[in-house]
């Protein structure tokens, strides 16, 4: 994130960063970098960009700070009530149009890019991509923010429909790493997690045990 | 597309948006890049060739400008000439290099081009240099160009040294079926030249033969 001053206003933004999500036969894997910055200045280098919505649907989030904060705690109220007066776990596809719906609505306002990602019974692992602007497509495998430039082509070449939990996590760590590597606003611990019908499993590489790659 | 009156490519500047890429091996170099040509919105030329031979076993590959890339390269290979007879052997690939860095330096106000110099000289054998702004810096493989970014993830990964030939053409042939595929200013066919001590050999890869990926 960092703060650019708006109407004399400092507003963090955090859209240099990295995230994706892929799904695979079971579940999603969801994984992030660390890094929030204030200009420069690196305002908070263990942020956690990996939001829980409800109890198998996360969020990650990439652009300004305050803007996906905001959606995101709105969406987890509705999402809620509506799992509520369902009497039943809501659906990821649901979850995503809750947040497709507000950032669509309000997209003049807002710069907010979100990669939505969970479980549900009737689907399975899904990932919603729900860009700055509004768009909601279903893809199996989506990378955001301003250091997912760089991945395309990794993620391109390595990724595989059908892969296992583990291939996803390791592809996932070392996509992020990549990022990091050559994205200067992105950095810090890679945080992964992994949702799948047994619940949430939360993990963080830190810096020293990243992979590293011959970069000359 | 709607509003297009079919008249703005005419106003707009030529660039070749490209993917550029030149690798190292022991005994020569591979140099890579794909064939579009756009002004604007138009593809102006879907077939050109921006490996530009400096000298016999000397390429550079263009990205940028068309106009300042092609000059820059039409000018270091008058001046190469000229460098060869008064020597009366052949150039070094740092000197090709050197004389096309002296040109993007002294113009880099003026010019918006960004070349590769790749080749094989009996002194130092496969050498690439990437001369972005008017640096001068030898590196075991380069990417140039737009659609570079996308693929610096994959490069990265995927780069080793002591490949042989065939192994660079391959990850060569790779980088830029990657990076056509995500980047709109690329695309088109892949021209490959390999240089070693014994000769010089261009390729061309159309487009229904490269290599293609999960989502193709």
């Amino acid at each position: 994130m960092d703060s650019v001053p708006v109407n004399g206003v400092l507003r963090s933004r955090l859209i240099e960063t990295t995230i994706m999500a892929l799904e695979y036969d079971g579940g999603v894997v969801i994984g992030a970098d660390s890094r929030t910055t204030t200009g420069a200045y690196i305002a908070n280098r263990v942020t956690d960009k990996l939001t829980p919505i409800h109890d198998r649907i996360f969020c990650c989030r990439s652009g300004s700070a305050a803007d996906t904060q905001a959606i995101a705690d709105v969406v987890t109220y509705q999402l809620g009530f509506h799992s509520i007066e369902l009497d039943e776990p809501p659906l990821v596809e649901t979850a995503a149009n809750l947040f497709r719906a507000s950032c669509y609505r309000y997209r003049e306002e807002l710069t907010a890019g979100i990669l939505v990602a969970g479980w549900d019974r009737r689907k399975g692992g899904q990932v919603y991509c729900v860009p700055i602007g509004g768009m909601l497509v279903r893809q199996p495998v989506s990378v955001g923010g301003s250091g997912s430039s760089y991945i395309y082509g990794f993620m391109d070449s390595n990724y595989k429909p059908n892969m296992t939990k583990d291939q996803c996590l390791e592809l996932t760590a070392a996509a992020v790493s990549l990022a990091m590597e050559r994205d200067g606003s992105s950095g810090g611990v890679v945080r992964l997690a992994s949702i799948s019908k047994d619940g949430v499993e939360r993990r963080v590489i830190l810096g020293n045990q990243l992979p590293k790659y011959s970069t000359h | 597309m709607l509003q297009e009156t079919g008249t703005e490519w005419l106003s707009q500047e030529v660039k070749t948006g490209t993917t550029i890429i030149a690798v190292e091996f022991d005994g020569g170099v591979v140099l890579g890049s794909d064939s579009r040509v756009s002004a604007g919105a138009s593809v102006v030329n879907r077939v050109m060739n921006k490996l530009s031979p400096l000298h016999d076993k000397i390429y550079c590959a263009l990205s940028g400008s068309a106009a300042d890339a092609q000059t820059i390269a039409e000018v270091v290979h008058y001046q190469l000439d000229v460098h060869s007879i008064e020597i009366d052997e052949d150039p070094q690939v740092r000197s090709a290099a050197t004389l096309v860095r002296n040109i993007s330096y002294k113009y880099k106000e003026e010019l918006s081009a960004h070349l590769i110099v790749a080749g094989w000289d009996r002194r130092d054998g496969g050498q690439v240099f990437a001369t972005l702004s008017g640096l001068l810096t030898r590196q075991p493989f380069a990417v140039g160009g737009s659609g570079s970014s996308h693929v610096y993830g994959f490069v990265d990964a995927e780069f080793r040294g002591g490949m042989s030939k065939e192994e660079c053409q391959q990850f060569v042939v790779n980088t830029l079926s990657l990076a056509i595929n995500r980047d709109g200013s690329s695309g088109g066919v892949a021209y490959i030249v390999s240089i070693d001590e014994h000769g010089t050999e261009e390729k061309v890869v159309l487009g229904n033969d490269l290599p293609t990926f999960f989502d193709q």
